[in-house]
C-alpha cells in the first residue's frame, strides 16, 4: 500500500471520507488482473505446446495415411521410403527401437537397482555424498558424446569378444543407452526406498533380521511400485534416444533380432530424413510425422503409465 | 542347561546369513562402481583422443575438409547465440508460469490439467520437439523467424526446456515459507507485490539453479536442432537471430560420423569443449545452491 | 535406593550394571543398575525425556542402529553380557523381542507378517502351526483366521498392534519389550492389549514403557521410576503408587509434575 493511500485512509478515520484510496484500489485491482492474466498466459503456453505437438503430428500424418494405408504402415516389414520401390512398413524401425531398449533395460535395470540398494541401504554417508553426484554427471553427458564413445571405444572393445560384430550394431547402442538411463533408475528407486517409513525397518531389525534381509525382504518389496515405475520411465527414455543410437547403430532399417547388425530406430529415421534435402509436402517429409506420431504415442503411453505407478506407491503411505 | 544354549554369539545359520549379506553388498557396490568406472573411462577416452587437438586455431577456425585446419568457431558462436536467445525466451516464460501455478492458480481442474500437462511434456522425446519446431517455426512462422534460423532453434529448445524449468522454479517457490507471504499480506500488500518483493527474491537462487541446469541440458541437444535445419557444415557465424547456424553438438556429430581417424580426434576435441562448458554450468549451479541454501 | 531381589523366583531375566548411554555429548542414561525378574511385568515410567525408551532399547541393542549412540556398562542375559565383543546383536534380537509405539506391520499379508521372523531361519516345515500359535497367543486368531492372505494394512489399529505382537512372538523370544504399545490406540483396543499382557506374562518376561501411570498400575508387578536418565526408585508396583520411599517418586505419581 502506498504511503499516500495510508495517510488518506487514516484521515478518513477522523470523520472525513477517504478519497484517494478507493480510486487507488480500482486501478490496483485492474493492474493485478492484468498481471494475473499474463502469468496465466505463460502457464497456458504449455497447453499450446501439447496442442501444437498433437496437431502437427496428426495433421501431417493424416496426409501421409491418405497415401499409405495404416495397415501397411503398422504391419509391413519393409521400410524403404528413400529408395525405389518405396515401402512403408514401420516394423523394422519399431523393432529396432525395441531391440535397443531391451538391451538398454538389461543393463540399466540390474545396475541401476543395485546402485539404488547400495546407496540407500548400505553406503556410509560419506561415500554416498560422492557417488550420487557422479551418477548425476553420468546422466548429464549428452547423447552425441555417448554415441562417440560407443563408436570409438565400446564397439572396438567388443569386436574381439563378439564374432561377427559389425561397426554399426544394436548391441553397442543398447549398452550405451543403458548407461545413459541407469542414473534415472538409480535415483528414482532410491527415492522410493527412502520413502519407506523408518518404523518398518525398525520392526524388521527387532525381529532379528540382518541389514541384507531388511533391504531385500522389507524395503525393496515395500518400494516396489516406485521401483517398477522407474523401470518404465527409463525404458520410455531409451525409446526416445536419438543421437547415441544414430552414431552407434547406424541407419539401416533391418527387421532382425541379431544385435550384431546395424539397425535403425524410429528416432534415427526421423533424423536421417532431416539430414537430407526433403521437399516439404513430399511423402518422405510426411513420413517423419507418421513415425513421430507413433513414437510420441508409445512414449506418452509409457510415461503416463509409469507416473500412475509412481503415484500409487506414494499413496500407500498417505 | 548347558552354557552353549544361552550363548549370544552367532550360531552357524546366522554366520551363513551374514556371509550371504556380505556377498550381496559387494554385488550392489560393484553395480554402483560400474557407473563410476564407465564415466571415468569415457572421460579418459575423450581426453586421450582429443586433448592434443585443442590448439588456438581450433577455436578460431571454421570447419574444413582438411582436418588440420578445422575448427569450431561457427559451432561455438552458434551455441552461444542459441543459449543466449533460449535463456531470454524460456526464463521469463518459465518463471511466470511457475508463479501462476504456485501463487495464482486456484486448486481446480485447470491447475491440475496444466500441471499434469507439464509433467507429460517433460518426458516427451526431444526429437518430437524438433518435429514441432520444424512444422511451426521453420515452416509456418517463416516470415517471422526466417526459416532455418537461430531464433527457430532457440524457440524450439525453449519449448523443450520449459517443463524442466517450470518444475524447478515451482519447487523453489514452494520452498519459501508461508509465513513470509502472510506477513506481506498482513501489511496490506497485493498478491503481485508479495510475489515481486518477497517470494521471488527468496526463491531466486533456486530458480537460477534450475535455469542453469535446464540450460545445461539444452546445450547438449542435437536431434531437434538437426530437425529444424541447423546445418552440419557452415563456415560463417550468425549476425542476427534470423541467420542460419550450427552448434557444438551437431559439429561433434558431423565429425564423429566421418570414417577418417583425424575427424574422430576433432570430434573428441570438440567434446572436451562441450563437456567443459557443461561441467562449468553444473558447478555454477551447485555453487549457487550451496551458497544460498537456507534452513527455513 | 531399594532394588528388587529376584532370588524369590529364580534367576533374573535381565540384569543391568551401571549402564550409560550417550548420544553425542548428551548423556541420556546415567548409570542404571537393576534386575528384571523372570516372567513378571516390569513397567518403566517417568516424564518425557527421562530415558525410559532409551533404556528399553539397550535391552535388545536397538541403540546400535543410531550412529551417534554409545553404550557402556553391562546388560546381562543369563549371565552373558549383551554388549560383549563376541555377541551378535541379530541373535540378541531373536531372543529379546520388541513391539513399538506405532504399529508397524509390513505391507504384506497377515500370514506373511507373522511368518517373516521364522522365515529368516530357513523354511520351517511347521510354519502354518507357528503362525497360528502366535496369532492365538496374541488373541488375534479368531478375528483373522479367515483372511490370512489379506493385507495387514487393512486391519484396525488395535488389530495391527496385536499382529505386531504375534509377529514378535513367532520367533519365540524369552523377553518381550513393549515401548508404549497402546498409546496410539483407542481405549477399547488399549484394554485388549492390557488383557493380553496379563495372559502373555505366564510365558514371557515383559518390560513395558508407558507414560500412562494408571496403565502401569494396572498391568505391572514392578515399576521403575526414571527421571532425566537416572533410576530414582524401583519397587513392586503397589509400593510405588501407594507408599513410595522417594519424595520425587511421590510427586510424580501424584501428578504434581510431568
Amino acid at each position: 500500500m502506498s504511503e499516500r493511500a495510508v495517510i488518506e485512509a487514516t484521515r478518513g478515520v477522523g470523520g472525513g471520507a477517504p478519497r484517494v484510496s478507493l480510486r487507488g484500489a480500482r486501478s490496483r485491482t485492474a493492474k493485478e488482473a492484468v498481471i494475473g492474466g499474463l502469468l496465466f498466459a505463460a502457464g497456458a503456453v504449455s497447453i499450446l505446446t501439447t496442442v501444437g505437438i498433437i496437431a502437427v503430428l496428426v495433421w501431417e500424418s493424416l496426409a501421409f495415411f491418405r497415401r499409405v494405408s495404416v495397415a501397411e504402415f503398422l504391419t509391413g516389414t519393409v521400410w524403404t521410403p528413400l529408395f525405389v520401390p518405396q515401402h512403408f512398413g514401420v516394423l523394422p524401425l519399431l523393432l529396432g527401437s525395441v531391440l535397443v531398449s531391451i538391451i538398454a533395460a538389461a543393463i540399466a535395470i540390474p545396475l541401476g537397482l543395485g546402485s539404488a540398494i547400495y546407496l540407500s541401504e548400505f553406503a556410509p554417508d560419506r561415500l554416498r555424498r560422492y557417488l550420487k553426484p557422479i551418477l548425476e554427471i553420468l546422466a548429464g553427458v549428452p547423447s552425441v558424446v555417448y554415441g562417440y564413445f560407443a563408436l570409438t571405444f565400446v564397439t572396438p572393445l567388443l569386436q574381439p569378444l563378439v564374432p561377427g560384430l559389425q561397426l554399426f550394431n544394436a548391441l553397442s547402442a543398447g549398452i550405451v543407452v543403458g548407461i545413459m538411463v541407469l542414473p534415472l533408475i538409480a535415483s528414482l528407486s532410491e527415492d522410493a526406498m527412502n520413502a519407506v517409513p523408518r518404523g518398518l525397518r525398525q520392526g524388521a531389525y527387532a525381529l532379528g533380521a540382518t541389514k541384507f534381509e531388511v533391504a531385500t525382504r522389507v524395503v525393496t518389496p515395500a518400494a516396489l511400485s516406485g521401483i517398477v515405475a522407474s523401470f518404465i520411465l527409463a525404458i520410455s527414455r531409451a525409446i526416445g534416444e536419438t543421437m547415441a543410437v544414430v552414431l552407434a547403430a547406424g541407419m539401416t532399417p533391418n527387421l532382425t533380432l541379431d544385435v550384431r547388425e546395424s539397425i535403425q530406430t524410429l528416432t534415427a529415421y526421423i533424423v536421417q530424413v532431416s539430414l537430407g534435402d526433403t521437399p516439404f509436402g513430399s511423402i518422405e517429409y510426411q513420413s517423419i510425422f507418421a513415425v513421430g506420431l507413433l513414437l510420441f504415442a508409445v512414449t506418452l503411453g509409457m510415461n503416463v503409465f509409469g507416473r500412475w505407478f509412481l503415484k500409487r506407491y506414494r499413496e500407500e503411505y498417505a | 542347561m548347558s552354557p552353549e544354549r544361552y550363548s549370544l554369539a552367532a550360531p552357524p545359520e546366522l554366520v551363513a546369513r551374514r556371509r550371504r549379506g556380505q556377498v550381496f553388498q559387494y554385488l550392489c557396490l560393484s553395480a554402483t562402481l560400474v557407473g563410476v568406472v564407465t564415466l571415468v573411462v569415457l572421460l579418459a577416452d575423450v581426453l586421450i583422443d582429443g586433448v592434443t587437438w585443442l590448439s588456438a586455431t581450433f577455436f578460431t577456425e571454421f570447419p574444413s575438409r582438411i582436418p588440420a585446419r578445422a575448427g569450431i568457431k561457427s559451432a561455438l558462436y552458434g551455441t552461444v547465440w542459441l543459449m543466449g536467445l533460449c535463456a531470454l525466451i524460456s526464463f521469463p516464460l518459465g518463471v511466470a508460469a511457475a508463479v501462476w501455478l504456485e501463487e495464482y492458480a486456484r486448486k481446480g481442474w485447470l491447475q491440475t490439467v496444466i500441471q499434469t500437462n507439464i509433467a507429460n511434456l517433460a518426458g516427451v522425446p526431444s526429437i518430437v520437439y524438433g518435429i514441432l519446431g520444424l512444422a511451426v517455426f521453420v515452416r509456418w512462422m517463416v516470415p517471422f523467424t526466417g526459416g532455418r534460423s537461430v531464433i527457430s532453434g532457440a524457440l524450439t529448445i525453449s519449448l523443450l526446456v520449459l517443463p524442466v524449468l517450470i518444475i524447478a522454479s515451482q519447487e523453489a517457490i514452494r520452498a519459501v515459507p508461508g509465513s513470509i507471504r502472510e506477513a506481506s499480506y498482513g501489511l496490506g500488500a497485493t498478491k503481485w507485490q508479495t510475489v515481486r518483493h518477497h517470494v521471488l527474491p527468496n526463491a531466486m537462487p533456486g530458480i537460477l539453479t534450475g535455469t542453469i541446469l535446464a540450460m545445461s541440458r539444452a546445450i547438449g541437444e542435437t536431434a531437434p536442432l538437426i530437425m529444424i535445419g541447423a546445418l552440419t557444415f557452415i563456415a560463417f557465424v550468425p549476425d542476427g537471430p534470423r541467420d542460419q547456424f550450427t552448434v557444438l553438438s551437431i559439429q561433434i556429430y558431423n565429425w564423429a560420423s566421418r570414417p577418417q581417424a583425424d575427424f574422430q580426434h576433432l570430434a573428441a576435441a570438440a567434446i572436451i569443449v562441450l563437456l567443459v562448458l557443461l561441467l562449468s554450468m553444473n558447478a555454477l549451479a551447485i555453487w549457487l545452491r550451496n551458497r544460498h541454501h537456507r534452513e527455513w | 535406593m531399594p532394588t528388587i531381589r529376584v532370588s524369590a523366583n529364580g534367576e533374573a531375566a535381565l540384569e543391568t550394571r551401571d549402564v550409560r548411554v550417550r548420544y553425542g555429548d548428551n548423556e541420556a542414561i546415567k548409570g542404571i543398575t537393576m534386575e528384571i525378574p523372570r516372567k513378571r511385568v516390569v513397567a518403566l515410567i517417568g516424564p518425557s525425556g527421562c530415558g525410559k525408551s532409551t533404556l528399553l532399547r539397550c535391552f535388545n541393542r536397538m541403540n546400535d542402529l543410531v550412529p551417534s549412540a554409545a553404550v557402556t556398562g553391562e546388560v546381562l542375559f543369563h549371565g552373558e553380557n549383551l554388549y560383549a565383543d563376541h555377541v551378535d546383536p541379530v541373535e540378541v534380537r531373536r531372543r529379546i523381542g520388541m513391539v513399538f509405539q506405532k504399529p508397524n506391520p509390513f505391507p504384506k499379508s497377515i500370514y506373511d507378517n507373522v511368518a517373516f521372523g521364522p522365515r529368516l531361519y530357513g523354511r520351517p516345515p511347521d510354519l502354518d502351526d507357528i503362525v497360528e500359535r502366535s496369532l492365538r497367543q496374541a488373541a488375534l486368531w479368531d478375528e483373522v483366521k479367515d483372511r490370512m492372505n489379506d493385507s495387514a494394512l487393512g486391519l484396525s489399529g488395535g488389530q495391527q498392534q496385536r499382529l505386531c505382537i504375534a509377529r514378535a512372538l513367532a520367533v519365540t523370544p524369552e523377553i518381550l519389550l513393549m515401548d508404549e504399545p497402546a498409546s496410539a490406540l483407542d481405549p477399547i483396543a488399549t484394554a485388549k492389549i492390557e488383557e493380553l499382557i496379563q495372559q502373555l506374562v505366564e510365558h514371557y518376561t515383559i518390560v513395558i514403557v508407558t507414560h500412562n501411570m494408571q496403565q502401569a498400575a494396572r498391568v505391572s508387578h514392578y515399576t521403575a521410576y526414571l527421571y532425566i536418565g537416572e533410576l530414582i526408585e524401583y519397587d513392586d508396583t503397589n509400593t510405588i503408587f501407594t507408599a513410595p520411599h522417594e519424595k520425587h517418586t511421590e510427586d510424580y505419581v501424584t501428578g504434581r509434575f510431568g
